[in-house]
């Protein structure tokens, strides 16, 4: 096992959520969007991160890029704790770390054209390059993730979904960073740009040794691309394994619960299959359950899972479960 | 993307392609406008008359043709003969040459009170919107306190304490102008500190200051220059109500306001051409400026039709 490249420690992120209509100096309510999350990241390996909408998986990756504070916790970096560096070594640090967001055409500035949006973090990190250099790399990249480098000139709106994808892949990839997270980048897309997506990163991860944090709510496009898979319920982190670990044995019932979500696409299997489907909603981030997080919609939920927050225990081989009640022990 | 090898290095030797930039596709859909292109053509011939006014008038703005004193509802009336193709005023002054003045004097204050509105109250409220909290919150409540005292009221203070002139007259329109432009600018900003370009930019380590002008202006521009298109012609009318309570421009230079004034005082003496030249370049202006304006915004916010 090589040394970590990125390790949160019990990383937390609180929002102040003002009270409506209250005055302002009454104390604001506090939402818990991630609370004591930690994983580990090795260079060059892949982070799965699944959990339904609010899990506050976007939330943790912010965090670790910095858009976002840190209430407790730590987030470091080769050893490094960066998230009590000053606000001149985080952007330096952007270099490093990249992001590839969600909504493709969102994330490119409609006045750019995409040279410039593909570009810009090497004109903020580099600005003493050539600007011969720099037309020279936007090209290289662009064919590197599959566009044509006579495009520069075009303006996002003039592409489609996945193209526009592949441009803020581009851009994330241009200054050679050692982690890009991937909030999501296939969700907005078609089933067959997705898997071209995916396919993408995950060539450009071999060619160019990257790590990458993928982030996406669909267990198995996470499955087929990581490594490992940390899975998130309501801001904190329930269950973590390694990927056909995880998939093959999932331990936390919220984790049996997502993997029976997807569906096998075979109708006659489909059928067949027993689905624990979940009952109710995910419950409000500003008045969390006591007790195991989970509790109010599990389906073994029993009287002691109020009293205590459950430990995060080893079962064997790298397989975290934040969950006492292990399938077959009782 | 899908094209085989050998097409697709055909393609990326060849030159770069055009692309059609959102301003590209903005200017073509103003001008299938018509409204709008006559507004700008208005203009255009408004601004030509006071560039080019000086040059082929007969008359100067300041002397008086003795020949007409005395008898100006008869001698002054427009003429080609005499020179005075407006007419003249009640002293006998050539209204050509009056006007032409007059209306780079507008002109000039609608557009100087434009640009500061719009460079200061953008990067104000752009700096505001984007920083957010406590220095949102001053920012902001300091444009309330300005706003909430009597402008028209701290002007004429102004040119009274100060003396009446241009630069008086700048400032004080200055002061106020950008004012409005901050509040619509840092409301825009604010959703567009949200999207998703400006958390890339941050991620990536792009400095705050940059993030602004590079992210947040330009696409503030639309908005801006829409309602800066409005805003001249609003500036022209605040300048033209100083002039006609006698306290913007000083003799002999005059502005449309002024020269309204003038002509309005005459309006019983049968000399209505004092009243109706400025009066006629002044609505035409303001015309041009609105329908500019509704064209701009047409065409820069095509989700809003």
């Amino acid at each position: 096992m090589s040394a970590p490249l990125l390790e949160a420690e019990e990383v937390s992120v609180t929002f102040d959520v003002p009270r409506a209509g209250a005055w302002p100096w009454t104390p604001p309510d506090r939402l818990q969007a991630v609370k004591a999350a930690s994983i580990t990241l090795e260079p060059g390996k892949t982070l799965g991160l699944v959990g339904e909408s609010g899990s506050g998986k976007s939330t943790l990756a912010r965090a670790i890029v910095g858009t976002v504070p840190v209430s407790s916790g730590r987030v470091l970096w080769r050893g490094q704790d960066w998230a009590a560096a000053s606000p001149r070594q985080r952007r330096a640090h952007g270099r490093h770390v990249q992001m590839v967001f969600q909504d493709p055409l969102a994330a490119l500035n409609p006045r750019m054209n995409v040279g410039q949006v593909v570009a810009e973090p090497l004109v903020t990190h580099f600005p003493e390059m050539p600007r011969s250099e720099v037309r020279k790399k936007v090209g290289a990249m662009m064919e590197r993730v599959g566009l044509l480098p006579s495009l520069v000139n075009r303006y996002p709106h003039e592409f489609s979904g996945g193209q526009c994808q592949r441009i803020g892949i581009a851009r994330a990839l241009i200054t050679e960073p050692d982690l890009v997270i991937c909030d999501e980048p296939v969700s907005a897309l078609d089933v067959s740009v997705q898997a071209q997506v995916v396919n993408l990163l995950q060539s450009l991860q071999r060619d160019m040794g990257l790590a990458l944090m993928f982030i996406a709510h669909d267990v198995s496009v996470v499955r087929h691309i990581s490594h490992r898979i940390a899975v998130m319920y309501l801001g904190r982190i329930v269950e973590t394994a390694e990927a056909s670990e995880l998939v093959e044995n999932p331990c936390h019932p919220y984790t049996r619960a997502l993997i029976a979500s997807v569906p096998i696409p075979s109708p006659k299997a489909e059928r067949a299959r027993h689905r624990p489907v979940l009952q109710g909603e995910l419950p409000s981030p500003l008045a969390p359950p006591s007790g195991c997080i989970f509790r109010t919609r599990c389906p073994i939920a029993r009287d002691t899972c109020a009293q205590a927050v459950p430990e995060f225990n080893d079962i064997g081989g790298q397989h975290y479960v934040a969950c006492p009640y292990l399938p077959g022990s009782s | 993307m899908i094209a085989t090898k050998s097409v697709a290095d055909e393609l990326a030797a060849a030159a770069p392609i055009k692309g059609r930039s959102l301003w590209a596709d903005a200017r073509a859909r103003f001008f299938r406008n018509k409204a709008a292109v006559a507004g700008l053509i208005a203009l255009v011939c408004v601004m030509l008359f006071a560039l080019i006014g000086p040059f082929i008038s007969p008359w100067n703005n300041e002397d008086i043709d003795w020949n007409v004193l005395g008898n100006v509802a008869e001698a002054g009336r427009p003429s080609l003969e005499t020179g005075h193709w407006f007419g003249t005023d009640a002293l006998g002054r050539d209204l050509f040459a009056r006007t032409v003045q007059g209306t780079q004097i507008s002109l000039m204050v609608g557009i100087v009170g434009a640009l500061i509105s719009v460079i200061v109250g953008t990067l104000y409220g752009a700096v505001a919107g984007y920083f957010g909290g406590r220095i949102d919150a001053i920012m902001m409540r300091t444009v309330d306190v300005l706003m909430s005292i009597p402008y028209m009221f701290v002007l004429i203070l102004l040119l009274v304490v100060f003396g009446r002139s241009m630069l008086m007259l700048f400032i004080g329109i200055g002061l106020v102008s950008w004012l409005d432009m901050a509040r619509i600018a840092r409301g825009q900003t604010l959703s567009l500190r949200s999207k998703e370009y400006v958390e890339a930019a941050i991620a990536t380590g792009v400095r705050p200051f940059t993030i602004i002008l590079r992210h947040i202006v330009p696409n503030l521009l639309g908005v801006v220059i829409v309602y800066a298109t409005l805003l001249v012609p609003s500036m022209i009318i605040y300048e033209s109500f100083i002039s006609f309570l006698g306290l913007g421009v000083q003799e002999p230079l005059t502005s449309w306001g002024a020269l309204i004034n003038a002509g309005a005082a005459e309006m019983n003496k049968s000399t209505l051409w004092m009243l109706a030249w400025p009066l006629f370049f002044f609505v035409i202006t303001l015309f041009g400026f609105f329908f500019v304006g509704d064209g701009l915004r047409d065409a820069l916010d095509p989700k809003d039709r």
